[in-house]
């Protein structure tokens, strides 16, 4: 669907690789020189037309990110550098001051780098507890498993919706029910799931989601953070400067802003802002029902056309989801990627920075294909001619 | 060398299990890990020094051709030398890499990746375990 949109697609690649990032159409660029050209002006200095239009710009965005995600108010986003600096904010901003010595938080051995370290240093620094919800023979995560881990000392489940290694949804909206229950605050990392499935904070329940702007069609380096207000007003800034205080003397005083601009210390990524909110409403003018349908497809496409290669092992064939883990049968995942990309094509191997998943997954590297709405049943094709031809493969990287 | 007889050096060091043995409970072994460099390949190596001799060495874990090949041709090399030998060795196969000038006769079977420079994503995979033993055998050497 809608290649055209998308200058990196005539550069003859095929590429499957859109869990590390996906590609940006050319509107989004765009966005991000016309405000180069034609607006460069700094956020909250409104004293002159494109500054004024700055303003609109940066807090449309806002709005725009609320309206994608259903939040109730736009003072529920805050703008961040991407996932992993949501992600650590919330657990140095929120947690480090709530939870004590031998509390509790639940992950997954399949959680992204970005949602285990931050625990772990907080484990080390205030002494809670990392403690890992056991996965089910799919690797996915259960209500009935977590429940199993879950006492009186749980305090926090922290789990992307859509896991990087096997692209498994989790069970979201039952796990915050069953958490609130229980008094357990929920932590969303929705760097997979952004723009791939939908996502809904008031039904879904979600204390904290963290997302990044480059996995779903828009740049680099920016990406934003949802939390209830209650819980962002009473989270620390782990950054001061200016445009995030209301006033401060001589004598040390300092009265802070008010949420969310509490939270954006100093000069933000304002272009980076505006292409990604010019990415969600190239979102939403494809539709994110027509994504979903047509990547389910995909990947359905996909399975049946790897599973018919008997050189080929399919790790995660029976999950929901548009990522497919395999190898070629004695091949290291590395040399496979190698041989792919002989022919253009890119896919990822590696351990998909979840290292600890090794435990479980009894296999410690993989190639992973993770596709969005511009993959194409051709590019599949081009692919399987590629892994049926790979009797020689040695013979070709060698 | 040509390309075939160089391929099937590579194939038949990759597939070579003589020096796949694990040490781990053996404190007379240096035990040193290549993952730190990288976030894929993943080889234990193992080194046993005696009288300043390299007595032993061997290594196990899972990695690429490049890596696992250059391994394996780098124990066969260094296995019963000293550790000044080793040294030169491995010096010699570094400048190979970066094609500066080296001393051909004492690299044996690993002059087949004297043209990796050209493929630069794959210099890391050959490089890998010289430079995790390098660092042994200098650290060795200078506690002494
Ligand atoms: C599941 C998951 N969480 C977090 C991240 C981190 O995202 P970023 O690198 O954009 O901060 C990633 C990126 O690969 C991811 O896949």
């Amino acid at each position: 669907m809608n290649r055209e949109d998308f200058p990196m697609l005539n550069k003859d690649i095929i590429y499957f690789d859109n869990g590390a990032t996906t590609l940006k159409p050319k509107c989004v660029i765009d966005s991000i020189s016309d405000y180069y050209s034609n607006y460069s002006a700094n956020a909250h200095r409104g004293d002159y037309k494109i500054s004024q239009k700055v303003d609109s710009m940066y807090e449309g965005v806002r709005e725009k990110i609320r309206n994608f995600i259903n939040a109730k108010e736009t003072s529920e986003i805050v703008f961040t550098n991407g996932c992993t600096d949501g992600i650590n904010r919330v657990v140095f901003g929120y947690f480090k001051y709530k939870l004590k010595a031998g509390d509790e938080v639940l992950i997954t051995e399949s959680e992204h780098a970005s949602n285990i370290l931050p625990w772990f240093i907080l484990e080390k620094s205030i002494g809670i507890k990392v403690k890992y919800i056991p996965l089910d023979s799919n690797y996915e995560v259960t209500v009935d498993n977590l429940s199993k881990v879950v006492n009186d000392n749980t305090k926090v489940i922290s789990l992307a919706y859509v896991t990087n290694v096997i692209g498994d949804i989790r069970p979201i909206r039952d796990i915050c029910e069953y958490a609130h229950k229980n008094n357990i605050l929920v932590l969303v990392d929705g760097a997979q799931s952004i723009g791939h499935i939908k996502m809904d904070m008031m039904v879904d329940d979600i204390d904290f989601l963290c997302a990044s702007a480059h996995k779903m069609y828009g740049p680099t380096g920016v990406g934003f953070l949802y939390g209830k207000y209650d819980l962002l007003n009473d989270m620390i800034p782990l950054e001061y400067g200016g445009g995030m205080n209301a006033m401060f003397l001589e004598d040390g005083y300092i009265e802070l802003r008010e949420v969310p601009v509490r939270f954006e210390a100093g000069t933000q990524n304002i272009a980076g802002i505006i292409g990604m909110g010019n990415a969600i409403d190239y979102i939403n003018k494809i539709g994110l029902k027509n994504i979903i349908k047509y990547e389910h497809e995909l990947k359905e496409y996909l399975v049946s056309e790897l599973s018919k290669l008997d050189n080929i092992i399919i790790y995660n064939k029976d999950t929901i989801g548009n990522t497919v883990a395999f190898n070629i049968k004695d091949v290291f995942s590395q040399d496979t990627a190698m041989y792919l990309d002989k022919y253009n094509i890119c896919v990822r191997a590696g351990n998909h920075c979840a290292k600890i998943l090794n435990n479980v997954f009894n296999v410690n590297n993989t190639c992973r294909i993770s596709l969005a709405f511009y993959n194409t049943k051709e590019e599949i094709d081009k692919l399987i001619t590629v892994l049926k031809n790979s009797n020689n493969i040695y013979k070709e990287i060698l | 060398m040509d390309k075939d007889l160089k391929r099937s050096i590579i194939l038949d060091n990759y597939q070579d299990k003589s020096n796949r043995i694990r040490h781990d409970n053996d404190n007379n072994y240096i035990k040193t890990n290549t993952r730190i460099n990288t976030c894929i390949d993943n080889i234990d190596l193992y080194i046993k020094i005696n009288n300043n001799i390299i007595e032993d060495i061997s290594f196990e874990g899972e990695a690429c051709v490049i890596s696992t090949s250059s391994t394996n041709i780098l124990i066969n090399l260094i296995r019963g030398k000293s550790i000044e030998d080793a040294i030169k060795i491995i010096d010699n196969y570094k400048k190979m890499i970066d094609e500066k000038e080296y001393d051909k006769d004492i690299l044996g079977e690993a002059i087949v990746y004297d043209d990796i420079y050209k493929q630069p994503a794959r210099i890391k995979c050959a490089t890998l375990s010289y430079d995790g033993i390098y660092k042994e055998l200098v650290k060795y050497r200078d506690s002494k």
